[in-house]
């Protein structure tokens, strides 16, 4: 079997007022893939992830999705497509409650009519419940089943982001995209998400595409890297390429590697 | 089963509970029993709760800044109104065609509208409520400025009670269901939720037509118990008054709109011999609800039979 190109990017542009924010980004993924991309601060790694998901609409360029052309497309839309994204700087609904945050990236997938949610039709029942065991299977993989009733806004960081991880995996996403899903947790706590992030891969048959600043989290996750600087791709390869790269080094890594 | 048990027993003990309270209403209306002026505030009331809770929808679950909502009544008094008085016909069907005409207003003005965001949102839903008013006053064939006069008073106590319970029952069942979880994602972070594969625009403009709808109940309700309808009757301050009932309520509260509608009601109607006390002691309980309890009296809250229960379960 040909391995297939899940998503294809090719040329995509985006510049805000004079400041070029991404240029000529070439990128490829194929099914089941978990690539990394990396770049020093600023380098438009997220602008990357916005224009992939819809938030922005590039210049030019077409990002290529199951044989799709995704640009131009709503959001929403994108998400229905398949593709589900996490965001760096948290965006929980934060005065509902974990299992209500879960149950709201179902809702593309309502098993019930409008009509019958209002005349509470058994069929909205059934939906209901439907909702609730998905939702609950999902926090149950990340070990939150215990905190569905608490609010968003009061669990501990590193809870939040693996809600965050849980809402997208919710809209049964293709391919998932995770915006530094490390950022803030101690070591034990970014192995674990390793853990976690392999672990539904196979489970639910994704392909995941992450940024992420800690190096042993891709170093150690990632089968193919992307390394972005001042947003242009500057070297493409696996983790030990990465680490030998000269021009990776000098804009990345610096010194400490060396 | 415990489960289907407990649903129906909540149900069937609410259902009492209401029929009761209508059973009661309509005794004392028919015995003679219940002066005028009672009378006069419990259809207020009914028109108020179906005000505050059908804006809340808009403005405390979707989280959408609307000062237009008695445009909205205005559309649906005046179909109301030429429907029966005019047209001669039922009364349901007033009702009805009431209820689509707000809603179909409501879709009109919420397309363009629901783009814009907080201030631009209030002020573009504020002027359209003008210009409902303002085309009004300017229509001959609803006699402008003087209004609709000699409307029939067929707004018994029956309409009025299930017209609001009616409101109610739907906006709750709409509210606690998968389609209620996306509107309130909207209010929480409109971003996010459209990441997460919403259609924001789509349900801002659901929760906004169904408001509007429910505001043309309440105004086809209010011209057949008033008997009279002017343009004037629906400007920007009776926008501003559900608006008042809705935030003190708690945003995101039905039974917060519901407490606040019925206790500004009560209210008004208490103080209608002192206009001027009235509009200062009013001021000033907002002023008070606002610096000692900013989200409303019930902030997103609801008061359910589960806080009796839990009571009833302490005591025992």
């Amino acid at each position: 079997m040909d391995e297939i190109n899940l998503m294809e990017i090719s040329k995509l542009d985006k510049s805000f007022g004079g400041l070029s924010a991404v240029q000529d980004f070439n990128f490829q993924i194929d099914e089941n893939e978990l690539v990394g991309l990396i770049g020093p601060n600023g380098a438009g790694k997220t602008t990357v992830f916005n224009l992939i998901t819809g938030v922005y609409k590039p210049d030019n360029g077409c990002i290529m999705f199951k044989g799709e052309n995704l640009v131009g497309m709503a959001p929403y839309t994108i998400c229905a497509k398949g593709v589900a994204r996490t965001f760096q700087n948290i965006r929980l609904f934060n005065d509902l409650s974990v299992l209500d945050n879960v149950k709201i990236a179902t809702h593309k997938n309502v098993p019930y009519g409008l009509m019958s949610a209002i005349l509470r039709t058994p069929g909205f029942y059934r939906g209901e419940e439907e909702i609730e065991t998905e939702a609950l299977k999902y926090l149950e993989i990340f070990n939150l089943k215990n905190k569905k009733d608490e609010l968003a806004k009061n669990l501990p960081y590193g809870e939040q982001r693996r809600i965050e991880i849980v809402r997208a995996l919710a809209t049964r996403p293709l391919l998932l995209i995770l915006d530094e899903p490390a950022a803030g947790m101690n070591p034990q706590e970014t192995q674990e998400l390793m853990e976690l992030i392999r672990y539904i891969r196979h489970e639910f048959n994704l392909t995941i595409l992450l940024i992420e600043h800690d190096m042993s989290l891709v170093m150690g996750v990632c089968e193919r890297l992307y390394v972005l600087d001042y947003g242009q791709i500057i070297a493409e390869g696996t983790p030990s390429e990465i680490r030998s790269n000269k021009r990776v080094i000098e804009a990345y890594l610096g010194e400490d590697v060396g | 089963m415990q489960k289907v048990n407990n649903k129906w027993i909540k149900l069937g003990v609410e259902v009492l509970i209401l029929a009761a309270l209508f059973t009661l209403v309509q005794y004392l209306i028919t015995a003679g029993l219940l002066k005028q002026y009672y009378q006069i505030s419990l259809a207020s009331m009914c028109i108020n709760v179906i005000l505050a809770v059908s804006l809340s929808l808009i403005n405390g679950f979707t989280g959408q800044l609307s000062l237009g909502h008695a445009g909205f009544m205005a559309v649906g008094a005046y179909i109301a109104a030429i429907m029966t008085n005019m047209l001669d016909l039922p009364f349901i069907t007033g009702i009805v065609a009431a209820c689509l005409g707000a809603g179909l207003a409501g879709f009109i003005i919420g397309v363009p509208t629901l783009r814009l965001k907080g201030d631009y949102l209030a002020i573009a839903t504020l002027a359209f409520g003008e210009i409902i008013r303002v085309t009004l006053q300017n229509i001959d064939y609803v006699n402008g400025p003087a209004g609709i006069m000699g409307i029939s008073k067929l707004s018994t106590w029956s309409w009025l009670f299930g017209g609001a319970i009616i409101t109610i029952v739907v906006i709750v069942n709409l509210v606690n269901s998968s389609y209620g979880r996306a509107i309130i994602s909207i209010r929480e972070d409109e971003i996010a939720s459209e990441l997460m594969g919403i259609n924001t625009t789509k349900y801002k403009v659901l929760a906004f037509v169904v408001g509007a709808g429910f505001a043309g109940l309440a105004g086809a309700l209010y011209a057949h118990y008033f008997y009279i309808i002017k343009p004037e009757t629906f400007n920007f301050l009776k926008s501003f008054d559900i608006l008042v009932m809705v935030v003190l309520g708690g945003l995101g509260s039905t039974t917060g709109a519901i407490i606040a509608a019925l206790f500004i009601t009560a209210l008004t109607a208490a103080l209608q011999s002192f206009p001027a006390i009235r509009m200062v002691l009013y001021a000033l309980i907002l002023i008070i609800v606002m610096i000692y309890r900013p989200q409303g009296l019930m902030g997103n809250k609801e008061l359910s039979m589960k806080i009796f229960g839990r009571i009833w379960g302490g005591r025992n």
